[in-house]
C-alpha cells in the first residue's frame, strides 16, 4: 500500500515535509514488496541451484517471481531472464543478440534518443565492424517511423527503440516500428525501463522480441531487472560460467531482489489502472499550477502519448542544475536532464535531437511524479519551483 | 606542460571520461594538469564544454594514432 510517509523519509527541513519528485530516478520499495523479500536474506538463504530440499524454497521463489514478471508483460515465464538491472538487460539484449546473429548481418537501427545503456554497447560493437544508423526524432522526441524504415538495409539484423523516453517520457510508436521489423524479418528490442510497471506493456501487443525492465522504477528494489526474450530469439550471454537463467546469465541469483521484483510486478499489474489515473490527475494539476507560476515555460515531450510520471519543462534564462540545487535546499528534490548525465555535466543528446535551443536545454528540469504524492504535494512543488525560478531570473 | 596525473579512458564512451576526469581532478592541486587518455572522438567536443561548465582550463589535445590525449588544468 502506498503511504505518504515515503515523502517524509530523510526530510532535512524539520518544519516542512520533504517533497520527492524524482520518481523516474528511483522509487521507494513498497512495504509489501519488502516484506516478501526479507525472509530470503536470513531464513531462506539457500542457493537456488543447490539440490538439497532447503534450496527448493529459494528456487520456487525465483520461479514464482518469474511468473509474476511474465504476467506483467503477458509473456511466458521461460521468456524472462533476470539481470542486475536495466542497464545489464539492455547490454545483454544488444551485445548478446548481435554476437549470436552476427553471421546474418552487421547493421543496427536505433533512435537518436536511446539511453546510454543501448548506445554505449553499440559504440563498443563498432570496433567489431557493427554499423549503426541513428534515426531522428520529432519535436516531442518520438522516432520518425518513415526515416526508420528508410534506414533499414539488407544486412540490418536489429532495431532498438525505447518504449518511453528516459528524459521527457514520450511514448514511442513501438507498434508501428514492430510492423516494419516483422515485415522485414528484423528483431526488435525495446528498452522499457522508463515504462514497464507504469504503462501497459504487453509484449504481444507491442510486437517486440526483447523488452528490458528495471524493478526499482516500479516500487521494487534496486539491483534487479529483467530481459524478456521471445521464444526463438537467439542470444549469447554476457556473463558466462553457470547454468543460472538457463545459461543466459551466469551467477548465483539475487534471490531477495528477484522476489521483490516479482511482487512489485504483481502489484503494478493489479493496480496499473488506478495508479495511472492518479498520475494523470497529478500531472495535469501540476502542469496547470506550474503554468500559472511560470507562464512562458515550455513543456517538453508529447502532449498525449507520454508516461504521466514525467513533467519535463524548459525555462529560458535559468540553469536547470541551479534550479535543482535551490529547490533541494528547500527540501524539494527533482532532477535536471537524466541523472547519469547531470552528474557528468554533459548536455542532453535527447533534447538536442528534439531540436531544443541551447538555452532551453540549459534550462531543462524534470519533475517526476509518483503514486505516493498528493495533490497538495504537486501544488507546493509548482509553487516552490515558481518562486525559485522567479528569484533566479531576478524578478 | 607535464601532467601530474593521467587517467585511462580507453574503450569507454562519453560521458564516462568526464566522470573519471572529474574524480581524478579532485586529487590535483589548483594549477596542476590532468591528462585524459581516450579513444572516443566525443571527448574532443565534451572536454572543452565540460571545462567551461566546471570552470577548469582546457589546454588542448594531442593525437597519437587512434589515441587522443586531452589536457586539463585544475582551476576550480
Amino acid at each position: 500500500m502506498f503511504s505518504n510517509n515515503f515523502a517524509t523519509i530523510g526530510s532535512g527541513d524539520g518544519k516542512r515535509r520533504m517533497i520527492y519528485a524524482d520518481y523516474t530516478s528511483s522509487t521507494p520499495v513498497l512495504p509489501e514488496v519488502m516484506q516478501e523479500m526479507l525472509p530470503y536474506f536470513d531464513e531462506l538463504y539457500a542457493n537456488p541451484s543447490s539440490l538439497n530440499d532447503f534450496a527448493l524454497k529459494a528456487r520456487r521463489a525465483v520461479e514464482e517471481a518469474r511468473e509474476r514478471v511474465a504476467n506483467l508483460l503477458g509473456a511466458s515465464a521461460e521468456e524472462i531472464i533476470f539481470t542486475s538491472g536495466g542497464a545489464e538487460a539492455n547490454n545483454l539484449a544488444i551485445k548478446g543478440f548481435i554476437h549470436a546473429n552476427r553471421a546474418r548481418g552487421k547493421h543496427v537501427v536505433v533512435s537518436a534518443v536511446e539511453h546510454y545503456s543501448v548506445m554505449h554497447p553499440l559504440q563498443s560493437l563498432a570496433r567489431e565492424g557493427v554499423q549503426v544508423t541513428r534515426v531522428g526524432v520529432d519535436e516531442h522526441g518520438r522516432v520518425r517511423v518513415e526515416e526508420l524504415e528508410r534506414a533499414i538495409r539488407e544486412d540490418t539484423i536489429l532495431i532498438s527503440v525505447q518504449h518511453a523516453n528516459h528524459e521527457v517520457g514520450s511514448l514511442q510508436p513501438i507498434r508501428e516500428v514492430a510492423e516494419i521489423a516483422e515485415e522485414r524479418g528484423i528483431a526488435l528490442h525495446c528498452d522499457g525501463v522508463s515504462s514497464a510497471g507504469v504503462v501497459p506493456a504487453k509484449v504481444e501487443e507491442l510486437g517486440v522480441d526483447m523488452y528490458t525492465l528495471s524493478a526499482h522504477r516500479f516500487y521494487g528494489p534496486k539491483g534487479v531487472g529483467a530481459l524478456y526474450l521471445a521464444r526463438g530469439t537467439r542470444l549469447l550471454p554476457l556473463i558466462e560460467g553457470g547454468i543460472q537463467e538457463r545459461g543466459y546469465r551466469a551467477g548465483t541469483e539475487n534471490v531477495p531482489g528477484i522476489v521483490g521484483m516479482g511482487k512489485a510486478a504483481e502489484l503494478a499489474e493489479r493496480e496499473m489502472r488506478s495508479r495511472l489515473e492518479k498520475l494523470r490527475r497529478l500531472r495535469q494539476r501540476f502542469l496547470a499550477e506550474f503554468q500559472e507560476e511560470v507562464p512562458e515555460a515550455k513543456i517538453n515531450g508529447h502532449p498525449g502519448e507520454v508516461n504521466p510520471m514525467y513533467a519535463h519543462i524548459s525555462v529560458a534564462g535559468v540553469e536547470g542544475e541551479t534550479v535543482v540545487a535551490e529547490l533541494s535546499a528547500r527540501g524539494v528534490h527533482i532532477t535536471s536532464g537524466s541523472p547519469c548525465m547531470a552528474r557528468a555535466a554533459k548536455a542532453s543528446h535527447v533534447l538536442a535531437a528534439m531540436g531544443l535551443s541551447a538555452e532551453l536545454i540549459r534550462g531543462a528540469v524534470l519533475f517526476s511524479l509518483g503514486v505516493p504524492m498528493s495533490e497538495a504535494d504537486v501544488v507546493r512543488l509548482a509553487q516552490e519551483a515558481g518562486e525559485v525560478i522567479r528569484r533566479l531570473r531576478g524578478e | 606542460m607535464k601532467p601530474k596525473l593521467s587517467v585511462d579512458c580507453l574503450g569507454v564512451h562519453c560521458p564516462v571520461p568526464l566522470a573519471r576526469a572529474q574524480e581524478a581532478l579532485q586529487k590535483l592541486a589548483v594549477g596542476e594538469v590532468l591528462e585524459i587518455v581516450a579513444d572516443d572522438e566525443e571527448v574532443l567536443e565534451d572536454m572543452p564544454a565540460w571545462c567551461r561548465v566546471t570552470g577548469n582550463e582546457y589546454l588542448g589535445y594531442q593525437r597519437e594514432g587512434g589515441i587522443i590525449k586531452v589536457y586539463v588544468r585544475r582551476k576550480a
